[in-house]
C-alpha cells in the first residue's frame, strides 16, 4: 500500500499540488483523474522521487519515501515499475534488451532465467514473437505493452502508469486496461493510474481520487462515480453533451 | 543561467557520473558500444582529413621553403611538426567536438525529452553514471589511437603528395620527418588528446542530460555542446601548451 498525506508542491509562485492526502491499495487499480493541467503528473512525479515534495509524506508500506536515505530510496525505487506516456523504450535497445534491461542491472539470474523471465512477460502483454524488434518498428498500442512488459520485469511492488491510453483508439485501450487490471490481481501489487480517460474509471476504476485545481476534490470508486452530486466531477465525467443526453435517457 | 550556475551543476553532474558503477560488467558492455559509437565510426572522416591535411600543409611548406639556403628536408620536418604538434592533437579534436559532441548531445537530450532518462532513475539506476562514464571512458580511450592514425596519414598523405608534386625527394621527405625529433612532443601530443577527449564527452553529455523542452531544445543543446567543447579545446591547448614549452 501507498499513502500520500498533506502533500505540497509549488513550482515558483505556482501551488501546484494543495495539501493531498490519499491511500492508495494493494491489489487495487488506484486512478488520479482531473483535467489537464491539475496536477495530475507532477503527484506522480513527487510520489515515485523524479521530484520533491515542499512537505508531506509518501508512505510504501509505511516508510516515508522522502525521508530515507539514499540506500532506501534505491530499495524502494528497484520496486517501482513505471510505464510512461510515451512508453519511454530504450530506442537503441530491442524489444527484448528493454525488459531484460532491469534484470541485467537488478538481479543475477542466468541468461536462460532472464530469457525466461522476458518471454513470460512479454507473453503476458501479447507480444510473443517480438522480442528482436526495435521501440520504432512498434506501434503506439505495442510500445505501451512492450513498456508494462518492461515495468513489470522486475517482479514490481508498485506499479505507475501516466496515461497509460493516451493516443491509442478505444480498443486498444479496452486492451491496455484490462491488462493492467489483471497484472495488478495476479501479482497482487499497487498500481497508480493517472489518466483522463472515462472508459478507463468505468473499467478499471477500483479506487479514484479526482484531482481539481491541485486539490484532492472527490473520492470513491467507479460505481460512486455516476452518481456524484459533485459539481466539479459531474461536468469532468459528463463533459461530453452526448454521453449527457445518453445518461440522461437510461436514467429516465 | 550564469557561469556559475553552470559550472556548479556541471561538477554535482561529474561527481554523480564517477560514483561507484551499479553493475560493472552492464558498464563495461557500453564501454564497447561506445568504443564502436564514438571511435570507429569516427575514423573515415579522420583518415580522409589527415591525409588531404597531411598533402595540403606539405605542398605549403615547398612553396615557402624555395629559397635555396633552406634543405628540402625541412618539407618533411614542417610537416612532421605541424602534424604531430597542432593539426593531430587540437584540429582533429574539434573536429570530434562536432562529430561526436554533437551526437552525444543530441542522443542524451532525446533520451531527456522522451523520459527515458526518468524511466531510468525511477528504476533506481544512476542515469549520469550509466549514460556518461562509459562515453567518457571510450573517448578516453579510443582518442589517441585515433589521433595517432590520424599523424601517421597525415604524414604518410604528405610524403604522398611530396613526392607526387615533385616538391622533394623521397629521401629528404623520410629524412625530415626523422630530424631533431623530440619524444616528448609526443607525449604533449597525447596529454592534450586525453584532456579533449575528456572536455569533448563530458561537456557534450551535460549539454545534452540538462535538456528540456522538444525538438527545438535538442537541436539548441546539440550546437551549445559543439560550442563549448570547441572553445574549452583551444582554452586548454593553450594552457597545455604554456605548460609543456614554458622550460
Amino acid at each position: 500500500m501507498i499513502e500520500i498525506k498533506n502533500i505540497n508542491k509549488t513550482f515558483g509562485d505556482r501551488h501546484i499540488i494543495k495539501d493531498i492526502s490519499f491511500k492508495f491499495y494493494q491489489g487495487k487499480t488506484n486512478l488520479i483523474i482531473g483535467e489537464s493541467g491539475c496536477g495530475k503528473t507532477t503527484l506522480l512525479k513527487l510520489m515515485v522521487g523524479l521530484h520533491a515534495a515542499d512537505t508531506g509524506e509518501i508512505l510504501y508500506h509505511n516508510k516515508n519515501f522522502p525521508a530515507l536515505d539514499n540506500k532506501g530510496k534505491q530499495e524502494i525505487r528497484t520496486k517501482i515499475g513505471m510505464l510512461f506516456q510515451g512508453g519511454a523504450l530504450f530506442d537503441s535497445l530491442t524489444l527484448e534488451e528493454n525488459v531484460q534491461f532491469p534484470l541485467d542491472m537488478f538481479t543475477h539470474l542466468s541468461k536462460t532465467e532472464k530469457a525466461e523471465r522476458v518471454n513470460y512477460c512479454l507473453d503476458k502483454v501479447q507480444l510473443s514473437g517480438k522480442n528482436k524488434l526495435y521501440p520504432s518498428e512498434l506501434s503506439g498500442g505495442m510500445k505501451k505493452r512492450a513498456a508494462l512488459a518492461r515495468a513489470i520485469a522486475n517482479s514490481p511492488d508498485y506499479l505507475f502508469c501516466d496515461e497509460p491510453n493516451s493516443g491509442l483508439d478505444p480498443k486498444t485501450s479496452i486492451v491496455i486496461d484490462n491488462l493492467i487490471q489483471d497484472i495488478t490481481r495476479e501479482l497482487n501489487i499497487t498500481t497508480v493510474i493517472i489518466t483522463h480517460d472515462m472508459n478507463s474509471v468505468m473499467e478499471i476504476g477500483d479506487n479514484v481520487m479526482f484531482i481539481h485545481k491541485g486539490e484532492n476534490w472527490w473520492t470513491g470508486d467507479k460505481t460512486e462515480i455516476l452518481n456524484t452530486k459533485n459539481a466539479e466531477l459531474f461536468d469532468f465525467v459528463f463533459a461530453s453533451e452526448f454521453i449527457k443526453k445518453v445518461y440522461k435517457k437510461n436514467a429516465s | 543561467m550564469n557561469l556559475f550556475t553552470h559550472l556548479g551543476r556541471y561538477f554535482i553532474l561529474m561527481y554523480r557520473v564517477f560514483s561507484k558503477p551499479q553493475r560493472f560488467s552492464v558498464y563495461w558492455r557500453q564501454i564497447i558500444h561506445e568504443i564502436n559509437n564514438i571511435g570507429i565510426s569516427s575514423l573515415p572522416i579522420i583518415a580522409i582529413i589527415s591525409v588531404f591535411m597531411g598533402g595540403i600543409i606539405t605542398i605549403q611548406a615547398a612553396f615557402g621553403f624555395s629559397s635555396p639556403w633552406v634543405p628540402l628536408y625541412a618539407i618533411g620536418f614542417t610537416t612532421r611538426e605541424s602534424i604531430l604538434l597542432e593539426f593531430s592533437p587540437t584540429i582533429v579534436s574539434l573536429i570530434l567536438a562536432g562529430k561526436v559532441g554533437s551526437n552525444i548531445a543530441s542522443e542524451i537530450g532525446a533520451m531527456r525529452i522522451t523520459e527515458q532518462i526518468d524511466a531510468l532513475e525511477i528504476m533506481g539506476i544512476n542515469s549520469a553514471g550509466y549514460l556518461i562514464f562509459p562515453k567518457i571512458a571510450a573517448a578516453i580511450i579510443i582518442f589517441p589511437f585515433l589521433i595517432a592514425l590520424s599523424m601517421f596519414l597525415g604524414i604518410w598523405g604528405g610524403y604522398a603528395m611530396g613526392v607526387a608534386a615533385n616538391a622533394c625527394s623521397s629521401y629528404e621527405y623520410i629524412f625530415g620527418i626523422q630530424a631533431y625529433f623530440e619524444p616528448w612532443k609526443l607525449y604533449y601530443s597525447f596529454t592534450k588528446v586525453i584532456v579533449f577527449a575528456y572536455i569533448i564527452t563530458s561537456v557534450s553529455s551535460y549539454f545534452g542530460y540538462y535538456t528540456y523542452g522538444g525538438a527545438l531544445e535538442v537541436g539548441k543543446s546539440s550546437t551549445r555542446a559543439v560550442v563549448y567543447s570547441s572553445i574549452l579545446i583551444l582554452f586548454f591547448g593553450l594552457i597545455l601548451t604554456n605548460l609543456f614549452f614554458s622550460r
